[in-house]
């Protein structure tokens, strides 16, 4: 049998273990890395072990993680703290959410490991308020992980105490942004600020602070349980292990991956999510979600990973994988983003401010149909502009839908700006609905479910569209029997 | 239940544990229902009581629901996996009230295939 595409190490848990069972994760040798951790080993060894494994964040920046504990433990100070940043944001992306759910205590153990390798006694989940389930399950795990003396004072007697609170972001989206998270945690705006000092040496509260994402915390416990080497055996040169993807948008197997790091996007996309349905062409993918950039049938060969999608002018991200199909225009899907991004912008910084701005409403006029030669050019200068000099990562990325889709999709950018025609047929303001007379039989049903009334014509006779009075909202084409009705 | 208070404490309980579970599965019909966010969402403790419901009408005796999180199959939600004694375990997805019924009336009881079998597509990482 041919070997399966996915592997499955951060999500191995879930849908196999019941997540509101202490007992059923420990059956899957849960806590025994902690365990072994904090009874045999030390937190030097830890550390050394996370550097080898070659694991990086999950969460998007794709920081060596070991390199990172260890800034923190060789800070010296009376406290220090393990975030947890649950704070998933990205438009398509759950995968946080699903390991929430369905395996909370891996979760919580790797806290713990992470606490002790650095020495905090305390670690903080910044989580979503909108994931009541995930938040509830987590609540549930950190009890009876207390209960069952795997969480307090004293750990299995070895003296290590560390325990977990929840603290609950109420859904912006720059909260993600680890400066910005700690700054929300204080009871502050969620804003970002200028790193340094990084969080590893003054973070939450001005102490030593390590944030990691859930995905990262998830890889944590079968990395010590199996070894570094093991770990560092699977993905590509600079980026190991695997990598779990939402896969959404015109893609046959919407659903969650875990691929190895290096898999091909068109392993991705044909051979694990089944290509777009309904027999329709791939165009493009969106990767690292409002942050990253599209990927086009040209990138089928590319393997993925974190050093190939920056080079490609995308990113990881937390992994989101929106897919499109030849009926989307790139245009408007970088305007949807640029929507998001705009609502999303803090305001602290002018660049992010009033760039998100002044970008979206470039795309705007571009899909209307007003768009110039001159404006494509200011998206470009003004992209440019707002990555040199926004203040943190949401800022510094926020342009890049922007960018990429305008350098992949230059000819589509121009058919907008020179012909004023959208070619995917989806901006409203470029579009014509005609009637095709050879087709058309005079069945009148057109006419009859128009809610403008601006089809006119006679039983048997050709009917014809009133071209300045059709809000081409497609009812006539979804009723025509006879495919006699098309956008152009 | 007592704290584990050792690394020999925790090691004795996941094996003990262990075995319980594979004296279960050789005995009993395992179900086990994906109920993340998602799950719950598009109908999934709905299928569990049509299935449990369903169990009780037929009169089989030896079925163990367990929910679970995410399976990973969107595309297919409701999902429930089963696994009958001695078989390798399937998941059959896109449920709706009559087809957990049916799931319980024709592979619970008689291990015929009935409905939508997803095939696995991954190689999971166990410790």
């Amino acid at each position: 049998m041919e070997p399966k595409k996915q592997l499955r190490i951060a999500t191995r848990n879930c849908g196999f273990i019941d997540p509101e069972n202490i007992e059923d994760y420990i059956g899957v040798r849960g806590y025994e890395a902690l365990a072994s951790a904090i009874t045999n080993g030390t937190p030097a060894g830890v550390i050394e072990q996370m550097k080898k494994s070659g694991l990086r964040g999950r969460g998007g920046g794709g920081f060596p993680t070991g390199v990172k504990w260890a800034f923190a433990a060789a800070n010296q100070a009376d406290q220090k703290y393990v975030v947890c940043n649950a704070d998933e944001g990205d438009p398509g992306a759950f995968m946080d959410r699903a390991l929430l759910e369905g395996d909370p205590h891996s979760i919580v153990e790797a806290m713990a490991i992470c606490g002790y390798a650095i020495g905090a006694s305390i670690g903080v989940v910044y989580i979503r308020a909108e994931y009541p389930l995930a938040i509830k399950r987590l609540i549930k795990s950190i009890e009876d992980a207390r209960d069952y003396g795997l969480l307090g004072r004293n750990i299995l007697g070895t003296g290590f105490n560390f325990d977990i609170e929840l603290k609950y972001g109420a859904g912006a989206f720059v909260c993600g942004e680890e400066t910005a998270l700690i700054r929300s945690m204080e009871g502050s705006r969620g804003e970002p600020y200028t790193k340094p000092p990084f969080p590893a040496s003054a973070g939450y509260w001005g102490k030593p602070t390590i944030v990691n994402n859930v995905e990262t915390l998830a890889n944590i416990p079968p990395i010590l349980v199996k070894g570094a080497d093991w770990f560092s055996s699977i993905g590509t040169e600079n980026s190991k292990g695997t990598k779990v993807f939402a896969l959404a948008g015109k893609i046959t197997n919407v659903g969650l991956i875990e691929v190895p790091m290096g898999i091909t996007l068109g392993e991705i996309i044909f051979e694990i999510g089944g290509g777009c349905p309904n027999g329709k062409q791939f165009k493009a993918v969106q990767t690292g979600g409002p942050s990253g950039g599209a990927l086009t049938s040209r990138d089928i060969d590319v393997p993925i990973d974190y050093d190939n999608l920056i080079a490609r002018g995308s990113m990881m991200g937390s992994g989101g994988m929106i897919v499109m199909d030849e009926d989307n225009c790139m245009v408007d899907v970088a305007k949807f983003f640029l929507d998001f991004t705009m609502d999303e912008t803090c305001g602290k910084c002018t660049p992010c401010r009033i760039g998100s701005k002044r970008l979206h409403e470039i795309l705007c006029r571009i899909t209307q149909g007003e768009g110039t030669l001159e404006d494509m050019e200011n998206l470009q200068c003004l992209g440019a502009t707002i990555k040199d000099t926004a203040l943190c990562g949401f800022g510094q990325t926020m342009p890049n839908p922007v960018l990429s889709t305008i350098r992949t999709f230059m000819d589509e950018y121009r058919a907008h700006v020179v012909d004023k025609k959208c070619p995917a047929g989806v901006c409203v303001s470029l579009l014509e609905i005609v009637i095709l007379a050879e087709s058309c039989v005079g069945c009148t049903l057109c006419s009859r479910v128009c809610p403008v009334n601006c089809i006119s014509g006679t039983v048997k006779g050709v009917h014809v569209i009133d071209q300045a009075a059709c809000i081409k909202c497609g009812a006539c084409i979804d009723a025509c029997k006879f495919q006699a009705i098309v956008k152009r | 239940m007592a704290k584990i208070t050792s690394i020999a404490d925790l090691k004795k309980f996941q094996q003990e544990y262990r075995s319980l579970k594979e004296a279960r599965s050789r005995e009993k019909i395992i179900v086990s229902v994906s109920l993340a966010t998602c799950g719950i969402a598009s109908g999934g403790n709905m299928v569990m009581e049509a299935m449990k419901d369903e169990v009780a009408r037929q009169g089989i005796d030896n079925v163990e629901f367990i929910r679970v999180g995410c399976m990973t199959y969107c595309h297919s939600e409701p999902t429930v996996e089963v696994s009958l004694p001695g078989r390798e375990p399937l998941v059959f997805g896109k449920l709706d009230e009559n087809g957990a019924r049916q799931l319980v009336q024709k592979y619970l009881k008689k291990g015929e295939l009935t409905g939508t079998v997803i095939p696995v597509n991954y190689t999971r990482v166990e410790l």
